[in-house]
C-alpha cells in the first residue's frame, strides 16, 4: 500500500421497498498526504454517501458496502466497527454542510469541542478547555475565551462553520472529507471559510476530500477531481486536466451550463437536457445517455454497454473514441465558454 | 437579452417612463416585548431608504448577501408587505399604501417567481389546477376554455400540456420552477419579481431556467426584477444591476459597469469573493482576493453614517458621521450610482493595488 488513502471498487447499495438503490457503484480513487481531492455531481450522484461509507457512517439492516477502503496502511470495510469509531476524530474527521444541525444546541461550543479532544486524549477538563479555545483561535474566532462558553444559536453562520471546523480538526486528523462545507453561505464568507481550510492543511499537512456541487468551489481548492453521475465516477483528473480539457460529454455539460464572471454574457447556456436519473431505475448502458448530445453516434452502443474508466493518469468513461473527444470539445464546447 | 437602450436616466429625472418607481421605501419589523401590553423595544431596519427604478422591458438584478434586505424589498414591491416608508409607484400609480381590494386588480402586472418550487406549489392540486388558479382569482375569462389556456402555458415554459392532470410530486425540481413560471405569466404580467429563481436548483438544471427565462421576456416583453445572491447568475441575466448592503441600495450599474468597474469598496470585495473555476488562474485570484472581516452587523442598530465603514479598508472619520448619497461620480456615467465618500479606484482593481486592498483589509479586522 503506497498511497495513504485508497479507495477500491466502492460500493454502498440501500435495500428499500421501491428496489435495490445504487447510490455508489464501484468508486476507485486514491488521495496523498498535504493533496486535495474534488468530488462533483448533482444531486443525488452518491457524493454524500461516499464520504459517509469512507468514515464507516453507513448503518442499518438495508445497507450493503463492498470494496475496500486503506487508510494508511488500514482496511476499514472489513474492520471492526470499534477499530473504525477510534481511527474517527482521530485519523479522519468530517466537516458537515449545515453546522447548525451538526452541533448539539443543548451544549456549548467548548464543551462539544472538549468532548471531541477527550475522547482521544487523556487529558484533564481544563487542558481540554485550553485545547479548545486555543483552537477556536486558530480558525479565526474573534474573543476565543469568551466564545468559547457560547451556545451553537449564539454564532452566526459564518461563526458556527469555523467552530465546527475547529471541533473537526481538535485531533489533528490526517484525512478531512468536507461535504458541501460552504453551500449554506455568503460568498463574502465562502472566502472566508475556503481561505481557512486551504492554511489549515497548509499547517497540518492533512489529505482533504471536498465534495461540492459548485465547479467554483473545487476550482479553488482541488487538486484531483472526479466528477460522479449515477453513483459513478465518469471522469477523474488532475484539476488542470479535468477543467481544461475535459472529456466526457457530462463534465462538457456541467462547465457549459455554469454562469462565471470570465464568461461571455452574450453567449447562452449550453444546458444539460433533462433532469438526473432517480438511482433506483438508472437507465441501461451509459446513465448519461439519455441526457448526452453524443450518444449513439457512429453506432457506438451508449444504451446497451456500461461504459469502463480508462486511462492512466486522465480516467473517462464514456464510448467516444478518446481521440475524436479533444475535437468535440474544442468545436462545440469551448468557444461558448 | 432585450434590445432596449439604457436611457441615462439620473436621479433627477423623476419620470423617463420608468414601469416601476422606487423612492425612499422603508420596511422597519418592530421588536415587542410584554404579553398582554405590547411595548416597542426597537425595530429591524430590514429596508431602510432605498431608491430604485426599472425601466419597461428590462432586467434589474438585485444583489447582496443573506439580511441585506433584497428579499423584503421584493415582497414590498409586489405589496405582500406594507412598507414602512417610502413610495412605489408601478405604471405612474402610487401603490405605496392600496389595500388588498385595491390592489387584486393590479396583481395581473405584478407576478411573482418563488424560490423553492417545493413549497411554493400545493401538493393536493393537479398542474391544472395551479396554473388556472390565476384565471379563477381574477375571474379572467378564456375565451379557448382555461383548460386550452393553461396547456398553452404549459407548452410555452417547456412542459408536455398532457401532464394537465399531474400532481407536483410527479416532476423533478426544474420542472416545478417551470410550473411555477408558467402560473406567474398566466395573466401576461408587465413585471415579474423573481426572488432567487434558480438557487434550489442542480447546474445543470440551472442553465434550463435561466435559459428559459431569457427567451420568455424578449418573447413576451416582460420586464424582471431579479433577486439573487449568485454574482454570476445576475449578470448572465440582468442589464442592469443594484448592489444592496444591511438595507441600503449601495451601487447601481448597467452590467458591464458595474462588474468591470465596481466603485463601492462592498461590490469590490463581493465580487472578488466569487470563486473563479479555473485552476489555472486561483493563485492570481487569490492573491487579489479581499477577505471582508467579521460578520455584517445586526440591521437592529445600523451602524451611524456609512453601513460598511465598520468592515471597509478605506473608511475614515466622515464615514462614520455623514451617511454618502446614492449619485453619480464625477467624471463617470450617468447611470452608475454609488453611495460612497471614497469609491475605489482604477489601480485598486487589479495587481498590486489589489493586493494592497487585501492586506487592508485584513487589517481592519485586527483594529
Amino acid at each position: 500500500m503506497s498511497k495513504f488513502l485508497e479507495v477500491n471498487d466502492l460500493r454502498v447499495h440501500f435495500a428499500t421497498d421501491d428496489g435495490l438503490v445504487r447510490a455508489v457503484d464501484g468508486l476507485t480513487f486514491a488521495l496523498e498526504r498535504g493533496r486535495t481531492l474534488g468530488i462533483v455531481g448533482e444531486s443525488g450522484s452518491g457524493k454524500s454517501v461516499t464520504s459517509l461509507g469512507i468514515l464507516g457512517l453507513h448503518r442499518g439492516q438495508s445497507v450493503r458496502i463492498s470494496g475496500e477502503v486503506w487508510l494508511d496502511g488500514e482496511e476499514l470495510i472489513s474492520a471492526p466497527r470499534d477499530a473504525v469509531r477510534k481511527l474517527r476524530g482521530r485519523k479522519m474527521a468530517m466537516i458537515f454542510q449545515d453546522p447548525l444541525a451538526a452541533m448539539h444546541p443543548f451544549y456549548t461550543v467548548g464543551q462539544q469541542i472538549v468532548e471531541a479532544y477527550r475522547v482521544h486524549n487523556k487529558v484533564s477538563k481544563q487542558e481540554a478547555r485550553r485545547h479548545a479555545i486555543d483552537m477556536l483561535g486558530r480558525v479565526g474566532i474573534p474573543q476565543p475565551h469568551r466564545r468559547v462558553d457560547d451556545y451553537p444559536h449564539q454564532f452566526s453562520g459564518g461563526m458556527r462553520q469555523r467552530a465546527m471546523i475547529a471541533m473537526s480538526l481538535v485531533n489533528n486528523p490526517e484525512l478531512l472529507i468536507a461535504d458541501e462545507p460552504t453551500t449554506a453561505l455568503d460568498v463574502t464568507v465562502q472566502a472566508q471559510i475556503l481561505d481557512l481550510i486551504r492554511d489549515l492543511q497548509a499547517e497540518f499537512g492533512s489529505a482533504v476530500i471536498i465534495i461540492t456541487h459548485d465547479l467554483g468551489v473545487v476550482a479553488e481548492l482541488a487538486d484531483d477531481l472526479l466528477v460522479m453521475y449515477g453513483g459513478k465516477s465518469v471522469e477523474y483528473g488532475t484539476a488542470e486536466q479535468v477543467f481544461r480539457r475535459p472529456e466526457h460529454p457530462y463534465t462538457w455539460g456541467l462547465l457549459g451550463s455554469m454562469p462565471r464572471l470570465d464568461r461571455d454574457v452574450r453567449e447562452r447556456l449550453i444546458s444539460i437536457k433533462g433532469s438526473p436519473p432517480s438511482l433506483i431505475n438508472l437507465p441501461s448502458g451509459c446513465a448519461f445517455h439519455p441526457r448526452c448530445p453524443y450518444a449513439e453516434r457512429d453506432g457506438i452502443p451508449c444504451r446497451t454497454v456500461v461504459p469502463e474508466l480508462l486511462g492512466d493518469a486522465h480516467q473517462v468513461a464514456c464510448h467516444l473514441p478518446s481521440p475524436v473527444r479533444p475535437g468535440i470539445f474544442a468545436a462545440d464546447i469551448a468557444p461558448h465558454l | 437579452m432585450t434590445a432596449i437602450p439604457h436611457q441615462p436616466a439620473g436621479p433627477s429625472s423623476p419620470d423617463g417612463g420608468n414601469l416601476l418607481e422606487v423612492t425612499g421605501l422603508q420596511k422597519h419589523f418592530p421588536i415587542t416585548r410584554g404579553i398582554v401590553f405590547k411595548r416597542k423595544i426597537g425595530a429591524v431596519r430590514a429596508v431602510d431608504g432605498i431608491d430604485l427604478r426599472i425601466r419597461p422591458g428590462e432586467t434589474l438584478g438585485l444583489v447582496g448577501e443573506s439580511g441585506c434586505g433584497k428579499t423584503t424589498t421584493g415582497r414590498l414591491v409586489t405589496r405582500l408587505l406594507e412598507p414602512t416608508g417610502g413610495k412605489i409607484v408601478f405604471n405612474g400609480r402610487d401603490i405605496s399604501h392600496l389595500s388588498t381590494g385595491a390592489m387584486r386588480p393590479l396583481r395581473r402586472q405584478v407576478q411573482m417567481i418563488f424560490q423553492d418550487p417545493y413549497s411554493s406549489l400545493n401538493p393536493r392540486h393537479t398542474v391544472g389546477a395551479i396554473v388556472g388558479s390565476p384565471f379563477r382569482v381574477q375571474d379572467l375569462p378564456t375565451p379557448q376554455g382555461r383548460k386550452r389556456a393553461v396547456q398553452d402555458l404549459l407548452e410555452l415554459v417547456g412542459l408536455n400540456p398532457e401532464h394537465y392532470n399531474r400532481y407536483p410530486h410527479e416532476f423533478s425540481g426544474g420542472q416545478r420552477q417551470r410550473i411555477g413560471i408558467a402560473r406567474a405569466l398566466a395573466l401576461r404580467p408587465k413585471l415579474i419579481v423573481a426572488d432567487e429563481p434558480v438557487s434550489a436548483l442542480d447546474v445543470s438544471i440551472q442553465a434550463q431556467v435561466v435559459n428559459l427565462l431569457d427567451d420568455l421576456q424578449s418573447e413576451l416583453g416582460l420586464t424582471y426584477l431579479v433577486i439573487a445572491h449568485d454574482l454570476s447568475v445576475v449578470r448572465h441575466i440582468s442589464d442592469r444591476v443594484a448592489v444592496m448592503y444591511l438595507g441600503k441600495v449601495v451601487e447601481v450599474a448597467p452590467r458591464d459597469d458595474l462588474y468591470l468597474r465596481p466603485m463601492h469598496p462592498y461590490t469590490l470585495a463581493l465580487l472578488s469573493a466569487v470563486p473563479v473555476p479555473d485552476p489555472a488562474r486561483r493563485d492570481k485570484a487569490q492573491r487579489e482576493r479581499i477577505l471582508l472581516a467579521g460578520d455584517v452587523p445586526s440591521p437592529i442598530d445600523p451602524p451611524s453614517g456609512c453601513r460598511f465603514r465598520t468592515r471597509c479598508w478605506k473608511a475614515q472619520d466622515i464615514c462614520a458621521t455623514t451617511e454618502p448619497p446614492l449619485v453619480p461620480l464625477a467624471g463617470g456615467a450617468a447611470d452608475h450610482t454609488v453611495a460612497c465618500h471614497f469609491p475605489v479606484e482604477e489601480s485598486e482593481r487589479t495587481g498590486r493595488g489589489a493586493q494592497a486592498a487585501r492586506e487592508a483589509a485584513a487589517a481592519v479586522a485586527e483594529d
